[in-house]
């Protein structure tokens, strides 16, 4: 078997006396499109915090083609945080800046200069996502939530990442727009080769995103497989999390 | 037992309260030694330090000179009438530009700006918190230390000194206005006995001082802002604190400052 893209062992963090992962093992391959559900508050975002490095786990590995992520600074940092992209829950575009700048900040990493050729390019990328070349010059406040979550899938890709992921996608659009975001995550992953994480308590969108499904729950990942396997999983957890039913071994105060 | 634990109970309220207090002193003193790294070293981000130049300064321009207009003309007033008692009208020049050029000037202007800047500094910078737009802005490979932090240090403390020019001089031309309008002095005899009673000390530590409240008035403001956290309550909390941690920065910050330059 090829080595994973992504290998996650053991991974801990604990905020204070609250144990949020506690020992999350994860293998992702190289183009593989894993989706992650797993209720609010079950340390989904901070999983994926703690690989991008903006949260130090407590303990773990997490390796990257064989290279340790864990501990890495300054530019071994900077050179591998160089291959992903994500986008934010809540789109987290910089509102101080024209959508175009917000855009290509990766590429610019917030400097002036390069106008004309940068502005060309966000138009380019922002087409790819749906978007006419007038919302280039707009400010994010003056955006839907659902053009702001496709300009913040455009800043994630606009520097061809090798990883992309995707922080609960869907969440706040309606049914129609959500499917529309997830057509677009599912083809620009597809068209970037690239290795996808997302995360989310959607079904309808895990279901159309993933290759592979994984649930986190109680801080471990609890059973891992093909989409296809999601409905006849033969875990207790999973059924009850993927039918959306109150009643089974998953207590809203465990996971609250 | 019980006597032994209502004897105790303050104590340890105490030593907590002292300790967090030290840790809270620590933690800013460390962000600050951060931000200032992150000033010197690159990436510079020019554009960035321009913008807040001028919404630091420029914009802060009305409000330092209103207060300084009326301190300045209240402050002969005031002094005036005190040296009435003893027949010393004569000193409200010599007293006025000493008082609005040593003490008035940059603590007045540092606290009026630290009101308005530090306020929303944090408000800034704890929202873009809240949103996650920090955490985006390191995904993007961009240190929001250099882009964020060290441009706000870098023009609140190359502003304050200007600012407080313009205040200590407009809160000179207040007391002047007064005192030719209303006490009966002469233009020229107050000016020339102004000119002879500033010296070149005074004004030094006028400016070391506004460079100072400058630099502490933008940290409180990023301190509180970056390291918010909790929602919408938490932006609140985090604007309130970054004033009060202003205005206590720069009255203390004053207070040593006045004593190592005037009280040997």
């Amino acid at each position: 078997m090829t080595e994973p893209r992504l290998s996650i062992r053991g991974l801990k963090k604990a905020f204070g006396p609250k144990v949020v992962l506690d020992g999350v093992d994860l293998d992702v391959a190289a183009g593989e499109s894993l989706v992650v559900i797993g209720g609010s508050g079950t340390g989904k975002s901070v999983l994926l915090k703690c690989v991008l490095g903006i949260i130090r786990p407590d303990e773990g590995s997490i390796r990257l083609d064989g290279q340790e992520l864990v501990g890495l600074k300054g530019r071994a940092l900077e050179q591998a945080r160089a291959r992903f992209g994500m986008l934010f829950q809540g789109g987290a575009l910089f509102d101080s800046l024209p959508v175009w700048r917000n855009v290509t900040f990766a590429l610019t990493q917030g400097k002036l200069g390069g106008g004309a050729k940068m502005h060309a390019l966000a138009v380019e990328v922002l087409a790819k996502v749906g978007l006419e070349p007038r919302v280039a010059d707009l400010r994010p406040s003056e955006l839907s939530g659902g053009m702001q979550k496709r300009v913040a899938l455009a800043r994630a890709i606009a520097a061809n990442p090798e990883i992309l992921f995707f922080d609960e996608p869907t969440t706040g659009l309606d049914p129609i727009r959500a499917d529309v975001i997830n057509a677009l995550i599912r083809q620009q992953v597809t068209a970037l080769g690239a290795t996808a994480i997302t995360i989310t308590h959607d079904m309808a969108s895990a279901r159309h995103i993933a290759d592979r499904v994984a649930m986190l729950h109680g801080g471990r990942i609890l059973w891992s497989g093909p989409v296809s396997a999601l409905d006849h999983s033969g875990n207790a957890h999973v059924d009850q999390f993927v039918h959306g039913r109150a009643e089974g071994p998953i207590t809203t105060a465990a996971t609250a | 037992m019980a006597a032994a634990d209502i004897l105790f109970r303050p104590l340890i309220a105490l030593g907590r309260f002292v300790l967090s207090l030290l840790a809270g002193v620590g933690r800013l003193a460390i962000f600050a030694g951060h931000g200032v790294k992150a000033a010197f070293a690159p990436p510079w981000y020019p554009a960035r330090w321009l913008e807040q130049m001028a919404l630091i300064g420029w914009f802060s321009l009305p409000v330092v000179g209103l207060t300084a207009l009326f301190t300045g003309a209240a402050l002969a007033q005031q002094i005036y009438v005190g040296g009435q008692r003893f027949s010393a009208e004569s000193t409200v020049p010599a007293v006025t530009v000493i008082a609005m050029v040593r003490e008035l000037g940059p603590v007045l202007a540092g606290l009026m700006v630290a009101g308005r800047v530090s306020s929303a500094i944090a408000a800034e910078l704890a929202t873009m918190r809240v949103t996650e737009q920090l955490d985006a802005m390191v995904t993007l490979r961009t240190d929001p230390w250099s882009y964020l932090i060290a441009p706000r240090l870098v023009a609140s403390t190359l502003m304050l000194p200007i600012l407080v020019t313009i205040a200590n001089v407009i809160g000179i031309l207040g007391g002047y206005a007064l005192a030719v309008w209303r006490l009966g002095f002469n233009g020229s005899t107050y000016l020339a006995t102004t000119r002879r009673y500033l010296e070149a000390d005074d004004i030094v530590s006028s400016l070391v001082k506004a460079a100072v409240f400058g630099f502490l008035l933008a940290l409180a403001g990023c301190y509180h802002g970056y390291r918010s956290g909790g929602g919408a309550a938490g932006v609140g909390r985090a604007t309130t604190n970054a004033v009060v941690t202003a205005f206590i920065l720069i009255l203390l910050f004053n207070l040593a400052i006045t004593v190592l330059v005037f009280g040997a």
